[in-house]
């Protein structure tokens, strides 16, 4: 059997794409309670779509160049399905106990992530601008998914607000660019910039396509919403927010500027160091006096994105292979805190998010508390977690391109960075217990906790060298000899 | 061998984690000997590998190497006669560790004894690397352990003390991961053997050397960055300050001998200024300090700066003596301040403090306490026959040659450490019985017996009779001196450099001579 090709290079879209249509419809019928049926449909569609790209070729575009699947895309398509499905799963015991048991929450998922999957495929401004509105119009609603709560209502309408505002002038900048160059193509954008020096309405066009996706990666300048949206968002949907979009997100940024812009290095370089620099000191110290996880993860999120900024500034082959990498154990990390924090309770069964709380964690909670010790000095980056390396990583491509200012400010920003990382720790294991936690509720996240957990642990090593090789890998068919 | 010593510890600390959580009372005591046991293994497995080292031969010895993890580093360990000394220490201090925390440490017992020896792994993982990066994994990784050691067990101030300490290591370390990054492309290799025999370009050797600099001076500590030490030592348990006192200290002096001497000479002699200036700063201003602490501990702690700025001194006199002195200087070190933190902790446990007031005429109700604390007073003023004296000696002969002015200088140190130590004695164990607590205490138990007596007969048996212990040293002492020689005589280039500074200052002058002559006039 064979498929045409255009059906062949988007197959797991179009699984994902049918399979939400689909549970959409099913669930209908049956209302909430298909809550638990659908998720683990889901999941089993998003772990089904990864196998869908074997046997694609290395680089190929479909639909006259709209779209590429090439191995860069399946990299970041494959960390995308395999932490969506894990965010599914760890949301289903929150929400079902939350009487927020709505089906909608994997079907939202599902649809944010086919928009992930076409980002991560972008081959034409086109595409990417349909799969970025196509996942943020569905991370909306799910910043506002706890209805009767106002904080998530506020949180879902200033997301909305500032997303559209960045859509519009990301749009702009894409028609600026249009104007230039002539077409929307990535490959062609870049034979009719690259060459000779970039005109100056193709500049603005590129700044403004630049400020939409920075907006989505939430670096400095445009981070502002991310606290506030974290902070009302629903605890589930935020571990979602700050790990997965983000893959993609740097993802598509990643490929853009090299693919797209390849050629005006020199002119995004000192826009990307700025942006990559301001966030690694804004996240260190803005997450210093927070005193609610889901802000700290926040500024967390902000901080970890102006390191893997730092392998986007050095650019080649050897800086988007260290952003990838970068990304891929970044998710780990987070998703991994959030299923920490997920199994918090007082005894009223509410949802812990004070720091404060945590006080005390480890006389109650000693493996838990262990658990969100490892992955909060992984976060720090300190050897001999697998968190250092990533950082290393971003570290290394920088001195070898000569950037030493950007990786001296790097390692200073990690030092404070690890300030709050500490303080977690301090709050869990030196702190007297103050309040009492509710027992732990589910074994399959502990599961998923403890196989994170043991991800970051030295035991990770052994995934290194696999992990890195698939980045480079990755990373080289954005530069076809 | 050297990964089984690194990884037994590491299995045990697992083993009596899971097995301590649930057994309650019992775990603790099961912890307890599950941690003596292991650390007594190490011990024996540490004679074992001194028994088969080859002293003669320089390189390095006992080589394993499993490319698990390229790109990024190797699983490559080996240890030449620096290393094995050091390593040596470790096992020896551990078991002394365990034993004098057995009855101090009543809560979370289990997670005490499991920091402990993951402690103990990566210290002897430090030792015994022989891979750039995974040096730096294990350098770093010892802080993960320390900051619970010293937050979770501390005193009143432990949260303080466990952040300023983390964070000051962390940010000296930082830096020399980049130098590290460097180093790496520039060699293209990362195994420190091979990059004991590389030249790197003089221009970027004082930057490289720098970066070293700031890490190991931290580390060290040296004067003005030693101010986490006193804090950390303060609040840490007493097993916690053996382990910072008697190893963790000696990363720094290691990390000079391995990377900063041999794999920077001619920044290391162009620069050694530096280290000369802050060691005699550091010997005069914290044995000042130290003569008028009220707190045992903090007195102590100052005394370990200004005994590691003999250690530099030592290794950046650049000859044989001063090395070879200033390794015996960093052990010496290691069990006598051991040894000292090991007897504040054992009247802190019978009294429950460390201020100096509270204490006096010990030597009547605690005679035989009062032998073992003489003793190692003595050791730490550096009187013959105590390993203290051979390590001073001859580091301060080694840095005679270089320097008789830095030596002037130094040599205060030793009458303001005389000053202090005896000073301290006299307040403690001297005098009348003034606090009715004091009066109460009983002498030694068995227990603090077998913690003390094998420190005091090490620290005798390395005053009296150090060959032993210098004859592993030798040849390694001999390559990292011909690295030095080979990148130009350290005297010439000393001279050349202070001629040239002079040059400089005076030409600096003179505008500002001329314009007084002019004003004079």
């Amino acid at each position: 059997m064979s498929l045409p090709p255009n059906i062949a290079l988007t197959a797991p879209e179009l699984i994902i794409g049918l399979s939400a249509l689909l549970l959409l419809v099913t669930a209908v019928f049956r209302g909430d309670r298909s809550l638990a049926a659908v998720s683990w449909s889901s999941v089993v569609v998003l772990l089904g779509a990864g196998p869908a790209m074997l046997g694609q070729p290395e680089r190929a575009f479909a639909y006259g160049g709209l779209f590429a699947a090439d191995r860069f895309a399946q990299f970041l398509k494959v960390t995308i399905y395999a932490s969506a499905a894990v965010s599914i799963i760890l949301a289903v015991p929150a929400l079902r106990r939350t009487a927020q048991g709505r089906f909608e929450y994997p079907i939202l998922i599902l649809l944010s992530v086919l928009g992930m999957s076409l980002m991560a495929s972008a081959a034409d401004l086109l595409t990417l601008y349909i799969g970025l509105e196509l996942q943020s119009l569905a991370l909306y609603v799910l910043a506002a998914f706890q209805r009767s709560d106002t904080r998530s209502s506020e949180a879902g309408l200033k997301y909305f607000l500032l997303g559209a505002l960045s859509s519009g002038i990301m749009l702009f900048g894409i028609s600026l660019v249009y104007g230039f160059a002539g077409t929307t193509q990535f490959a062609a954008v870049h034979t009719a910039l690259g060459g000779h020096a970039l005109a100056l309405g193709a500049l603005v066009g590129l700044v403004f396509t630049m400020v939409g996706l920075a907006f989505k990666v939430s670096a400095v300048p445009f981070h502002m919403w991310t606290p506030d949206v974290y902070e009302g968002a629903p605890t589930p949907v935020v571990a979602f927010f700050a790990a997965v979009p983000k893959v993609a997100a740097m993802g598509l940024f990643t490929r853009l500027l090299l693919e797209a812009f390849g050629g005006a290095q020199d002119r995004w370089q000192a826009i990307v160091a700025f942006m990559s620099v301001g966030s690694m000191f804004l996240g260190a110290v803005g997450a210093i006096g927070q005193t609610s996880f889901k802000r700290l993860m926040a500024y967390s999120s902000i901080n970890n994105v102006g390191f893997a900024l730092i392998g986007l500034a050095v650019g080649g082959a050897a800086g988007a292979a260290s952003v990838l990498f970068y990304m891929a154990i970044y998710v780990v990390m987070t998703i991994g805190a959030f299923l920490a924090i997920l199994d918090l309770r007082d005894p009223d069964g509410r949802q812990i998010e004070d720091i404060a709380s945590l006080a005390g964690l480890n006389a109650r909670h000693p493996g838990l508390a262990a658990a969100l010790a490892f992955i909060m000095f992984s976060l720090a980056g300190i050897p001999p977690l697998l968190g250092f390396f990533p950082k290393l990583a971003v570290f290394r491509a920088a001195m070898d391109a000569g950037l030493y200012p950007l990786a001296i400010l790097g390692v200073v920003a990690s030092v404070v960075g690890a300030y709050y990382y500490l303080r977690i720790v301090k709050t869990m294991y030196f702190d007297e217990p103050r309040t009492a936690f509710g027992p732990r509720l589910s074994t399959v996240n502990g599961a998923l906790l403890l196989a994170s957990t043991a991800a970051l642990s030295p035991l990770g090593w052994l995934a290194l060298s696999p992990l890195f090789a698939a980045a480079q890998v990755a990373a080289g068919t954005l530069f076809p000899r | 061998m050297l990964t089984i010593m690194i990884l037994l510890p590491i299995a045990a600390a697992f083993g009596v984690l899971l097995a301590g959580g649930r057994a309650g009372g019992a775990g603790a005591k099961l912890a307890r000997y599950v941690a003596l046991g292991v650390t007594l293994v190490e011990l024996a497995l540490g004679v074992a590998l001194w028994v088969g080292f080859d002293s003669a031969n320089p390189g390095f010895q006992y080589r394993e190497r499993l490319p698990l993890f390229d790109p990024w580093f190797a699983w490559s360990l080996g240890i030449d006669g620096i290393a094995l000394v050091l390593i040596a220490l470790t096992v020896f201090l551990m078991p002394l560790c365990i034993l004098a925390s057995w009855e101090s440490i009543h809560k979370r017992v289990p997670e005490y004894m499991a920091a402990f020896l993951l402690m103990e792994s990566l210290m002897i993982g430090v030792f015994a690397a022989t891979d750039l990066f995974l040096f730096y994994i294990f350098f770093e990784g010892g802080l993960i352990p320390m900051y619970l050691i010293i937050g979770i067990w501390g005193g009143a101030r432990r949260i303080y003390a466990s952040y300023k300490f983390f964070l000051f290591t962390l940010l000296g370390s930082v830096l020399m991961l980049l130098a590290m990054l460097w180093m790496a492309r520039a060699a293209g290799t990362t195994d420190i053997p091979t990059l004991l025999t590389h030249d790197f370009p003089s221009g970027v050797q004082t930057w490289l050397w720098l970066a070293f600099f700031a890490s190991f001076a931290v580390k060290m500590p040296m004067w003005p960055v030693h101010t986490w030490l006193p804090d950390a030592h303060v609040e840490a348990p007493t097993a916690g300050s053996v382990i910072l006192a008697g190893v963790l200290l000696k990363m720094g002096g290691y990390g000079f001998i391995r990377f900063s001497l041999p794999m920077f000479p001619e920044a290391s002699v162009d620069l050694v200024w530096i280290v000369w200036a802050l060691s005699m700063v550091a010997v005069v201003y914290t044995s000042l300090v130290a003569l008028v602490q009220a707190d045992m501990k903090k007195l102590i702690a100052y005394s370990s700066v200004a005994h590691m700025a003999f250690v530099t001194a030592g290794l950046f006199a650049f000859n044989r003596q001063g090395l070879e002195g200033a390794m015996i200087q960093m052990l010496s070190h290691g069990l006598v301040s051991g040894a000292l933190f090991l007897c504040v902790g054992v009247v802190y446990d019978r009294m429950h403090t460390r201020e100096i007031a509270r204490y006096g005429g010990l030597a009547e109700t605690m005679p035989r306490y009062a032998l073992f604390f003489f003793l190692f007073t003595l050791g730490s003023v550096g009187l013959p026959g105590t390993s203290g004296f051979v390590g001073e000696f001859l580091s301060l002969s080694g840095a005679f040659q270089a320097s008789s002015w830095l030596v002037l200088l130094m040599t205060t140190g030793l009458i303001t450490g005389a000053a202090y130590m005896l000073y301290l004695y006299r307040r403690v164990i001297f005098g009348a019985v003034t606090n009715p607590d004091a009066a109460t205490m009983p002498d030694l138990s068995a227990r603090e017996y077998a913690v003390l007596a094998p420190l005091g007969l090490a620290v005798l048996y390395m005053g009296i009779h150090p060959n032993p212990i210098i004859d592993p040293i030798r040849a390694p002492v001999g390559r990292v001196l011909a690295r030095l020689e080979a990148a130009g005589p350290p005297r010439e280039r000393i001279e050349r450099a202070r001629a040239a500074a002079v040059r400089q200052a005076e030409a600096a002058l003179t505008p500002v001579a001329e314009a007084r002559a002019e004003t004079n006039r």
